[in-house]
């Protein structure tokens, strides 16, 4: 199972890759801004990843605008985590119109995270 | 650091725990007992465990011992803890609980370990997604601990984000909270369906109405055979034949009880009054 993790921060992909992978997935690629996680979903799409998380805040292309894009370009099936600091109602709430599956807010817990996981089906060993 | 304490300190913490709630705390225990009471300790402003017993043993210990209880009964919880046991409660039990009470209906439900609300809650979720309270349906919400703070903190519906970031899908964190603050707080017309109160199990149960739906889950597994017989038995008294019983993922009435048999639905399991 291969898992999508976007975030301009190298620190919050390792800490978030460690906890996807300590929930069954097996191979993790890495973006730090949506238009690189966009390409990556481009040149991937004979082997989809399972599962994309994203953060919000990033150069280049935010998490916003990678989950609309994503979507509008056919990745309709991609399960889509939002992992940010923007933990206002206006903000979950537009995360989920645009297409998002979860959000988790920023801190966030190990447990919280293969919580949201669990919600998405995803059965996992912890 | 952790603050010291003596053998007969804690054997007379365990014993304090096992007369007051039937929890059984082995000596072994002795970690968990540091644990959950090392915060309350440092606010009482003692050093060592054997102060505390000294304090218990003292004049209107009344308050600390119920703080100390509460330390040790007060769990970890989340929203829709094990999930799916409320997918069970949600596709199975809620269509055939409106098919058996048509005739009066009215729905009692009894959630048997409050805590902060997380699990009342996300059965009061679940009630107002299935449209159970419309068509002039009553459902008769009861939720209950052992540990009035917790209660109190139920009560105000208020969550951290760190807790709501714990189980909830987020369209119903949308649709069921209001931004207060930092803080997000259960909509009033949730809150207003459950009522909240104080119940040992060990003690007297207080006047209910037959259940038609009773969770009690991840209690048991603290008590001992003898008390789980005791509240099955209870349990069998006030939940209706036909009556639906959630546990906890772990707890089961395997060997403990003949008046309630198993429904598995897919990785879930509830249990059923005999009729």
């Amino acid at each position: 199972m291969r898992a999508l993790i976007v975030d301009d921060s190298r620190t919050m992909r390792r800490i978030v890759g460690k906890v996807v992978r300590e929930n069954g997935f097996d191979t993790v690629l890495e973006a730090g801004n949506g238009q690189e996680a966009l390409n990556h979903l481009r040149e991937c799409r004979d082997a989809p990843f399972a599962l994309a998380l994203v953060d919000w805040n990033m150069p280049v292309m935010d998490g916003l605008s990678f989950v609309q894009a994503a979507r509008a370009e056919g990745f309709s099936e991609l399960p889509i985590i939002m992992i940010t600091t923007e933990g206002s109602l206006e903000y979950v709430t537009r995360a989920m119109e645009a297409g998002a599956n979860e959000y988790l807010m920023k801190p966030f817990t190990k447990e919280s995270l293969h919580d949201k996981l669990v919600l998405l089906g995803f059965e996992t060993t912890t | 650091m952790t603050p010291a304490g003596s053998e007969n300190a804690f054997a007379y913490l365990r014993k304090l725990i096992y007369d007051n709630c039937a929890i059984v705390l082995e000596a072994d225990k002795r970690y968990l007992l540091e644990a959950r009471l090392t915060p309350m300790l440092t606010r009482e402003r003692l050093t060592s465990f054997d102060e505390l017993v000294a304090r218990l043993h003292g004049s209107n210990a009344g308050p600390l011992r119920q703080r100390v209880l509460e330390a040790v009964t007060t769990h970890e919880t989340s929203f829709f803890r094990d999930l799916h046991p409320f997918d069970l409660f949600r596709k199975t039990v809620v269509p055939r609980l409106l098919n058996e009470r048509s005739g009066t209906k009215r729905i009692n439900l009894w959630c048997g370990a409050s805590s902060t609300g997380q699990e009342p809650y996300s059965i009061a979720f679940i009630i107002k997604e299935c449209g159970l309270q419309l068509g002039g349906w009553t459902v008769d919400f009861t939720a209950t601990d052992l540990s009035e703070e917790v209660l109190a903190r139920a009560r105000t519906g208020l969550f951290t984000q760190l807790e709501v970031n714990r189980g909830l899908p987020v369209p119903m964190l949308i649709k069921h909270f209001d931004k207060v603050g930092l803080e997000w707080q259960v909509k009033p017309d949730l809150r207003n369906m459950i009522n909240f109160r104080k119940v040992n199990l060990m003690e007297a149960w207080p006047a209910m109405p037959e259940m038609d739906v009773v969770f009690m889950r991840n209690v048991l597994i603290y008590f001992d055979v003898a008390t789980k017989k005791r509240i099955f038995d209870r349990l069998a008294r006030i939940i209706r034949p036909g009556g639906y019983l959630f546990l906890g993922t772990v707890e089961s009435t395997h060997s403990l009880t003949e008046q309630f048999q198993p429904i598995q639905v897919g990785k879930a399991i509830c249990y059923q009054r005999i009729s």
